[in-house]
């Protein structure tokens, strides 16, 4: 029973890594950018939520809405200002790669001179009693994470297989060039891709604070770092990879947590990643492209 | 003579005259204690950073591939290198340039552990990889007896004494200097030529007959050991070192070195691993917003200059010197033309 | 002996056959050509001559030795080099350099030999410099030496894709499409400088090529492929004539 609350317990933090993998995923498949800045993202919808909910004290959805928008606006500016130069000029990889890695420095500082660098305390947002199943208990927001999460992937799926922008998604990550002569506005596609990242980057922050009691500037550098690792575990580019990649995440840093020692946690994350890097290098759910000669 | 010519010879002496007069310079305002330790220090991580960053260039430059772990091969050095003169009882000034060695040994074992695997893989797989082993090596080195955890090793000697003040100046300038001098050369080398071919395309490289994973590997494990030796410096410069000095902000900050100063451009990297340590020394005075521009100018240069500073080409004295003279030679040319 | 030999070579994607049952065998000196129309599987035969993808059956024997299982880059020192339908330079290097890479695992000296620049470092780079120059020559190259590769003008892109593969000291030339994409004149140029490297270089060369006045005027021995297997073989004069060739490329019965 104690394995059982704490896989659980595992699947519950690993509905985070899991939102936050998906922005990760999407914008990796549709530029091949490891967008470091992702992870501060989720930082940024914390702290939104933090102002509307505590500094100004308004309601509780008030603040999930405006976290969700604000973050998802953000990730379109951060994508026009910073990457859009680079991409229309196809840039290397690389000096897209340090851009994102500007763009992180950036967000973090600029957010520790706004707030300060201590740790802000997050209130209980959507608490209620924990469940009993047997011996095995749940608590809120175990529950709340896991079921947001399956909602928004298949709420994704459901946007990227069947609405037209989803089509242009598509398109736009397997051939730019042809999804251009087809009519796509590759630009707005990429933008959009990067708005929709956030925005589920923004609940996963959401999440977050529902989870853990505080906040801080820095707070996105690991987790994001995480959350990639789950994207790549996965399969990148693959949305229900990058679910099952976070689940995995999550529940193996819970049984490390709990059997062997929480200061191990870290290395056995990277360890499983580079495990499964060597068995299957385009992880547990991706496809195998071949280059063609 | 043996295909060197005369002018290759010159331009190497040129350099050389350089080199030592740069040193003599330094030093001697150490030793008359013009530049204070303040300073000197200052100084020594600025060669420190030149060495780790034109070691990268190596894999990232002219193999074309990412490394984002690279401050875990410096970890695996600068521990290496101070458990063994901490606790070898042999006098400093020969445990020390053999602890360099074992740092970089050290550390190119483990290239050489992660590179077999990762680089049969095409694409940004080393990157993550590296990624993957930097943060591993972090947790172990804060979780064994022998590391200290997370107090990390201390006591460490240094080279610099009460009457020697540029001790580890010296063995820091001419490793430095040697370190450029062997990404030059090799990168001119039969050996350098294959790593570039791999980088402009990797299934041509196989076709034209180089064994590719052969010299993936090359590279990368002499950048690892490279790496291993500024560890074991560092370790000795500051005396004391812990698994978070060592994290995978420190790998991008070398990155950043790099990818700003030009990718592939040997100078690139020294300059802007001397700006970038100089610049946050520098802008102490506005510690708050410090970073903030830091990341601002690194976003900036990204976007109006992508391949870096430098892009790929060289500066060299001889070079622009050449330069100076064609542009004021065309010139007068041009200006006779008028006249005639 | 023939100098390259294939026997039942095939090979299958997923469920795709793409290659089935070709043979064929090159003698020493011997212009070859593969022809057939787009979608055969001519490059895959290339492919699979180098062991970029791996045959599901067959041999392939190079001198007498089966190469099926080397790695790619066992098989060009082994005396297969090739051409890529659409060109694969090292763009960003010098046009010498190339070609030195080329001749890169016939040179000796050790990587510290190179980074200390001992003697062997001297003599052998000095070595393939000259060496180099004149293969650039016998393409007219030379004075584009230090050039760019990706500053070329398009045929001599072609050419210094050529003049890389004959600096690996083949046995056997594999040309894919040498001639798409240039004129007539450029085409009857071509067409001579692949008589004289044979003659010059003694290789045997195996070429695709869909310009049939190309393929007609230069090649001793065709090969006629049409969805992954052959069904001609001969002189320019007996492909020409055969049937099946005939409605193969017209898409009749």
């Amino acid at each position: 029973m104690e394995f059982l609350s704490q896989v659980i317990n595992g699947l519950g933090i690993g509905s985070i890594y899991a939102l936050v993998a998906l922005g990760y995923s999407m914008v990796y498949g549709i530029v091949q950018l490891i967008n470091f800045a992702h992870g501060d993202i989720i930082m940024v919808g914390a702290y939104t939520v933090f102002v509307i909910l505590v500094m100004m004290n308004l309601p509780l959805w008030l603040a999930v809405l405006g976290s969700i928008l604000f973050c998802g606006v953000a990730g379109v500016l951060i994508e026009r200002i910073a990457y859009r130069r680079l991409l229309v000029h196809e840039a290397p990889r690389i000096s897209l790669l340090i851009t994102a890695i500007g763009v992180s420095i950036f967000l973090q500082n600029l957010y520790q001179l706004l707030f300060g660098s201590d740790p802000k305390s997050m209130p209980k947002m959507f608490a209620f009693a924990p469940l009993q199943f047997g011996g095995v208990q749940l608590t809120s927001s175990t529950i709340i994470n896991i079921s947001v999460s399956v909602v928004m992937m298949a709420g994704l799926q459901l946007m990227v297989n069947k609405m037209k922008i989803g089509k242009a998604m598509r398109a736009t990550s397997e051939d730019a060039g042809a999804a251009k002569l087809m009519g796509i506005n590759t630009n707005t596609t990429i933008a959009f891709t990067f708005g929709i990242g956030s925005a589920l980057a923004a609940v996963g922050a959401v999440l977050y604070c529902n989870t853990y009691p505080q906040i801080k500037p820095v707070m996105g550098g690991l987790l994001g770092l995480k959350a990639f690792v789950a994207a790549v575990l996965g399969g990148i580019g693959s949305i229900p990879g990058a679910m099952l990649g976070g689940y995995l995440l999550g529940v193996a840093e819970s049984l490390t947590n709990a059997y062997i020692s929480s200061n191990l946690t870290d290395a056995v994350v990277f360890g499983i990643l580079i495990i499964v890097l060597l068995v299957k290098p385009t992880g547990l759910l991706g496809k195998n492209t071949r280059e063609k000669v | 003579m043996l295909g060197i010519s005369k002018k290759k010879r010159i331009s190497y002496l040129v350099n050389l005259a350089i080199v030592f007069l740069i040193y003599f310079g330094i030093s001697t305002l150490i030793a008359q204690r013009v530049i204070n330790s303040y300073y000197s220090d200052i100084i020594n991580m600025m060669l420190i950073n030149i060495i780790l960053a034109v070691s990268l260039n190596l894999v990232t430059g002219l193999l074309g591939q990412l490394v984002l772990g690279h401050a875990g091969f410096m970890l695996v050095g600068a521990y290496s290198a101070a458990l063994f003169t901490l606790n070898v009882k042999l006098p400093f000034t020969v445990s020390f340039p053999i602890a360099l060695i074992i740092g970089g040994l050290a550390a190119a074992l483990s290239g050489f552990i992660i590179g077999v695997p990762a680089l049969r893989l095409r694409g940004d797989y080393l990157a993550i990889i590296t990624l993957g082993f930097g943060e591993i090596i972090r947790v172990i080195a804060n979780n064994l007896t022998i590391t200290n955890g997370a107090k990390g090793l201390y006591g460490m000697e240094s080279l610099n004494t009460r009457h020697n003040l540029t001790g580890m100046f010296t063995y820091i300038f001419f490793i430095a200097v040697f370190v450029i001098f062997l990404n030059f050369t090799f990168g001119t080398s039969r050996h350098g030529r294959a790593v570039i071919a791999i980088r402009e395309d990797e299934i041509a490289a196989e076709a034209a007959g180089i064994h590719t994973t052969y010299y993936k590997l090359l590279a990368f494990v002499l950048a690892a050991f490279i790496a291993g030796v500024a560890g074991g410096l560092y370790a000795h410069q500051i005396g004391l070192i812990d698994p978070s000095k060592f994290d995978f902000n420190r790998s991008t900050e070398i990155l950043v070195m790099v990818v700003l100063g030009g990718m592939g451009s040997i100078t690139g990297s020294i300059l802007s691993a001397g700006v970038l340590t100089i610049l946050p020394e520098a802008l102490r005075g506005f510690s708050n917003y410090r970073m903030l521009l830091y990341s601002v100018v690194l976003i900036c240069v990204m976007l109006f200059r992508p391949t870096g500073l430098l892009g790929r080409s060289e500066f060299s004295l001889t070079g622009a010197f050449e330069k100076i003279r064609s542009t004021v030679g065309g010139n007068k040319k041009n200006a006779a033309k008028k006249e005639g | 002996m023939p100098v390259l030999e294939t026997k039942n070579l095939g090979i299958a994607f997923g469920g795709l056959q793409a290659l089935q049952d070709v043979h064929f065998s090159i003698e020493k000196g011997e212009i070859f050509g593969l022809i057939g129309p787009n979608g055969a599987g001519k490059t895959t035969v290339f492919n699979l001559l180098t062991n970029v993808y791996v045959p599901t059956e067959g041999v392939i024997s190079l001198d007498g030795v089966n190469i099926v299982g080397k790695k790619t880059y066992q098989i060009t020192q082994n005396g297969i080099a090739r051409t890529f339908q659409n060109i694969r330079l090292f763009k960003d290097i010098s046009v010498i350099d190339n070609v030195k890479i080329a001749m890169n695992y016939q040179m000796k000296y050790s990587v510290l030999s190179g980074i200390f620049r001992l003697p062997s470092y001297w003599k052998e780079e000095k070595a393939v410099t000259e060496r180099a120059y004149e293969l650039l020559k016998v393409f007219h190259l030379e004075e584009h030496a230090d050039d760019l590769a990706k500053n070329l003008p398009y045929g001599q892109q072609r050419k210094l894709e050529i003049a890389r593969a004959l600096a690996a000291n083949p046995k056997v030339l594999l040309l894919d499409e040498p001639a798409a994409g240039m004129n007539p004149t450029e085409t009857k140029e071509l067409m001579e400088t692949i008589a004289l490297i044979r003659d010059k270089f003694k290789v045997a060369v195996l070429l695709i090529e869909h310009d049939m006045n190309f393929v007609m005027g230069i090649c001793e021995h065709i090969v006629v492929l049409d969805y992954g297997r052959i069904i001609a073989e001969g002189s320019a004069e007996e492909v020409r004539s055969n049937p099946k060739v005939i409605a193969a490329y017209l898409g009749g019965e």
